[in-house]
């Protein structure tokens, strides 16, 4: 294989694994942006998205079946999201650090049911046969290039996400809403913006958008009540590094870190990796410690 | 203006940008040691994105602040505030858990290297000071209460007297009166006038009667530029001003409030 | 000093404490060993999550520096470095000779320094490289849990230098004293004992001097005191750092006392643990965060070992019953009107303020 066959390997290899943090990572700094609040069963959303695309197969088993799983775990999650931000989140909102906790609660609680229902080894989804090829290329400087469909297919899926999301917030009503109340709650609020209902509806957002992403997932590998967990750490470096609330900075910021992730695996194992994309984070922060997208805002902080 | 003192700090040509509103336009300011000087002007024309400038939390985008013959513009907050300038915010800056003793005497720390606190004394100098600031603020009774249950004008006198506890030689007030009655901003006024032996004070305030009663130097700000400049005499009858408070709602102000 | 009867309480408390190994079983007492030296980082959590608003996820790696550090020393003691002995997982793993790293912590006296000495330093340094760019809050919790998982999967994957999952056992003197005998285990828990009273003495004199006054007002209101002239970093840094050195010193204790330190102990799951511990006790009350350690602890004990799926829902139930309704922690409920009940109080005006907007 040639060398340059197996970088561009590698950098598509990252930018799957961004696409994943893209999709994991949404709803997280969406919400984040809107109520400074992190909701650490955001994991679980994932898994549950995984679980929902495993049992939507039972039902609809062929190759139409992940189509189908995938508006069963969006909707799925998001129900799950929005009985999470009404009955936990919201109470807490004015207490960031409690929510963190009390949403950590929230996953354990997930994740063992996940484990009673499921069992604490995981179940498997086979990839429909329309994602089971690979595209490879056999000749050139490139030979040796091999591109697997499911791969290629999270790509095209990340990006409609995100075009959807932008459209929705630039093109639509709601969307006015949600980034007015992103600039100024109050203001918003004396104009009449219902803010609590945005809040609610940006959450429940961004779990079914991890609940898409847990279908992606479970493509790739077997899903375990735990399989959000090691997804979960990445997106919050993302949204650390993303700014507040930024779709275009959780972009970049997932394509920064799951190309950092991709492309430090080829020189060191994957526990040196984690270490080494810490070390990078708080180098990072020395530099721009409001994250790639900074906006001058006049709002206090603290 | 030969004749007056060498300003102690000075505003040059000062222009603040957020993302392409500029909230401040070519402003340039000086302020007297030891003098008062109140800044008015409508919602929104910039008054407390100037103070935010003097001490930091907003960087100029153009321009030039002296402080003391000393260059602050890039100066770190705290450091600005160690060479002498320390301000009230406009919803009251109060440490809500502390009691009103506590936040006076962090306020009053005068070597505030953070060895110096592992200490449980309290130097008797810096506890006189905080004292006599709590008999002038006429919270004396309610030293040992929480900050957070004290009243509204509790706290706006509080955190004036926490300013004061700096010993700063120029105190930025911005709105002392927000949420008074006429008799508590009438003490404000007085107590503010005490100070200026002292200090040098930069008020902003739009409540006219205030302004009067403070009798200073008045400089008018509008749309993030100096309008006019002058005793509360002249103001009061220059046209401009007056169009300018007649002829804006307060409505298109609040997006920049 | 005027007594009351809070000190009353305390000398019978304590008086209990000293005499446990006369009243209860040696299990017991050794469960209670690990407990009280868990309690002495939980006391660390309390200086900085309640006194200064640092919420850490990441104490478990404080508390695994600590423990391997004097676990290091306790696996080379006895062993000839000289004739080229080496522990016995690394003989296993195929090292061919001890790592150099290794090497210095055959002198006990430096495995002791270490275990004050590195999980101080490192937090310090930690804490500073973000708190300096004024990086604080979710942002900090979300890095220090970052912080946790990058540890564990460390420790775990260098199998050969840190013994791996299984982590580094069998240990039998320390300064040729054997450490597994009965008498040892009593020693071991006076001394726990007397660490988690220095400790406590120590925190209650910190938060009483100026410095805890200034951490507080860090936590109120982080640009009100920089607008004061003060800054805030050193503050927010040095109480991490002695939160930090509190874990490392647990950490060596609950090595003594359970005769293991392994990854299952410093990673993320555990590391958040540590909080719940702290959240339940109380957080603004420092004998709420011991009482909270053995309370949730031994309740654990109870509960995993019968049905330990029960548990695993009953912890996460605790996460959000504690948050949500108590605040102050079970502490709080008996010292009203204290510090706890300012931290509600002041809760509850933000909240309304932010409703107000």
């Amino acid at each position: 294989m040639h060398e340059s066959a197996f970088l561009l390997g590698q950098v598509f290899n990252g930018f799957s694994v961004a696409s994943l943090f893209i999709l994991a990572a949404l709803g997280l700094a969406l919400s984040f942006g809107l109520m400074r609040v992190i909701n650490m069963a955001h994991g679980e959303m994932l898994m549950l998205g995984g679980y929902l695309a495993y049992l939507t197969l039972q039902v609809v088993p062929g190759p139409m079946g992940i189509i189908v799983a995938m508006p069963v775990a969006f909707l799925g999650a998001a129900i799950i999201g929005g009985v999470l931000e009404f009955a936990v989140i919201h109470r807490l909102s004015a207490r960031p650090l409690d929510t963190l906790l009390a949403t950590w609660g929230v996953s354990l609680i997930l994740q063992q049911a996940a484990r009673n229902m499921f069992g604490a080894i995981g179940v498997e989804v086979t990839a429909p046969s329309w994602l089971n090829h690979t595209v490879s290329i056999h000749s050139g400087f490139l030979s040796g290039l091999d591109l697997p469909d499911t791969r290629i297919f999270i790509l095209i899926i990340a990006a409609l996400v995100l075009a959807g999301i932008a459209a929705l917030l630039n093109k639509t009503r709601l969307g006015l809403y949600v980034r007015a109340v992103n600039q100024d709650r109050a203001t918003a609020a004396a104009m009449g913006v219902n803010a609590r209902l945005i809040d609610l509806a940006v959450f429940s957002l961004g779990t079914g958008v991890a609940g898409l992403a847990g279908v992606i997932l479970a493509l790739l590998g077997p899903v375990t009540p735990t399989v959000g967990q090691s997804y979960i750490v990445p997106a919050f470096l993302v949204v650390i590094l993303g700014g507040l609330g930024s779709l275009v900075g959780t972009t970049i910021a997932s394509i920064i870190i799951g190309l950092f992730t991709a492309l430090i695996e080829i020189f060191v194992d994957v526990s040196v990796a984690q270490v080494l994309l810490l070390l990078f984070v708080i180098l990072f922060i020395q530099i721009r410690p409001q994250g790639v997208i900074t906006v001058r805002t006049r709002a206090l902080e603290g | 203006m030969n004749a007056t003192p060498a300003p102690i700090l000075m505003m040059e040509h000062v222009t603040v940008d957020f993302d392409g509103f500029k909230a401040l336009t070519d402003v340039s300011l000086s302020l007297s040691p030891c003098a008062l000087r109140v800044l008015i002007g409508p919602n929104g024309a910039g008054k407390s994105t100037l103070c935010d400038t003097i001490i930091g939390r907003v960087r100029p985008s153009s321009g030039k602040i002296t402080f003391k013959d000393e260059v602050i513009t890039d100066l770190a907050e705290q450091e600005i505030v160690r060479r002498g300038i320390c301000r009230k915010f406009q919803t009251p800056g109060v440490l809500p858990t502390l009691s009103v003793m506590e936040n006076l005497l962090v306020s009053a720390r005068k070597n505030r290297s953070f060895f110096r606190t592992f200490t449980t004394k309290v130097p008797a100098e810096e506890r006189e000071s905080a004292e006599s600031i709590l008999e002038k603020i006429g919270l004396t009774d309610r030293r040992d209460v929480i900050a957070a249950d004290l009243a509204h004008g509790e706290k706006q006198w509080l955190e004036i007297g926490m300013v004061v506890a700096t010993d700063a030689d120029l105190l930025l007030l911005d709105e002392p009166t927000a949420g008074m009655g006429p008799q508590d901003t009438q003490r404000t006024a007085e107590l503010i006038l005490s100070l200026l032996g002292r200090h040098a004070v930069l008020v902003i305030d739009h409540d006219m009667s205030f302004v009067e009663a403070l009798n200073g130097y008045v400089t008018v700000l509008h749309q993030g530029q100096i309008l006019k400049e002058g005793s509360v005499a002249e103001i009061r009858a220059d046209p401009e001003v007056t169009a300018v408070y007649l002829g804006r709602s307060d409505d298109d102000d609040a997006a920049a409030a | 000093m005027k007594l009351t009867y809070k000190h009353a309480i305390g000398a019978v408390v304590l008086l209990f404490g000293a005499a446990a190994p006369w009243l209860i079983s040696g299990y017991e007492l050794s469960l209670l060993g690990r407990f009280l030296a868990l309690s002495i980082l939980a006391m660390g959590i309390m200086l900085t999550w309640g006194e200064a608003g640092i919420l850490s996820l990441g104490q478990g790696v404080f508390f695994g520096l600590g423990g391997y550090a004097l676990a290091m020393h306790l696996k080379l003691e006895g062993l000839n470095l000289a004739n080229g002995d080496m522990p016995d997982f690394m003989v296993w793993s195929g090292v061919s000779a001890l790592p150099r790293l290794w090497y210095p912590f055959a002198n006990g006296f430096f495995s002791l320094a270490c275990v004050v000495i590195v999980p101080g330093a490192f937090a310090a340094m930690f804490s500073w490289l973000v708190f300096r760019r004024r990086v604080g809050g979710v942002y900090f919790a979300l890095i220090t849990q970052a912080l946790a998982l990058a540890f564990s999967t460390l420790v775990i994957s260098q199998q050969a230098y840190t013994g791996g999952f299984n982590g580094l056992t069998d240990f039998s003197t320390l300064f040729g004293w054997d450490i597994t005998s009965l008498g040892a285990a009593r020693v071991i828990y006076w001394i726990t004992l007397v660490l988690v009273v220095l400790a406590y003495m120590f925190l209650s004199w910190l938060l009483s001097s100026r410095f805890g006054v200034m951490l507080r007002a860090t936590r109120d209101g982080e640009n009100r005191v920089r607008f004061l002239g003060h800054d805030p970093v050193p503050y927010k840094v040095v109480a991490f750092s002695i939160a930090g050195t509190l874990a490392g010193i647990g950490g060596a204790l609950f090595t003594l006392h359970s005769g293991v330190v392994s990854p299952a102990l410093v990673g993320v799951v555990p590391s958040i643990e540590m909080v719940v511990w702290v959240a339940v006790g109380g957080r603004n009350i420092l004998w709420g965060a011991i009482a909270g350690t053995l309370l949730v602890n031994f309740a654990k004990d109870q509960i995993s070992s019968a049905l330990p799926s029960l548990w695993l829902y009953g912890l996460g139930a605790l996460f959000v019953l504690a948050v949500s309704f108590l605040p102050t922690g079970i502490a709080g409920l008996f010292q009203p009107d204290t510090a706890a009940e300012r931290v509600v109080r002041r809760m509850l005006t933000r909240t309304k303020v932010r409703t107000a907007e």
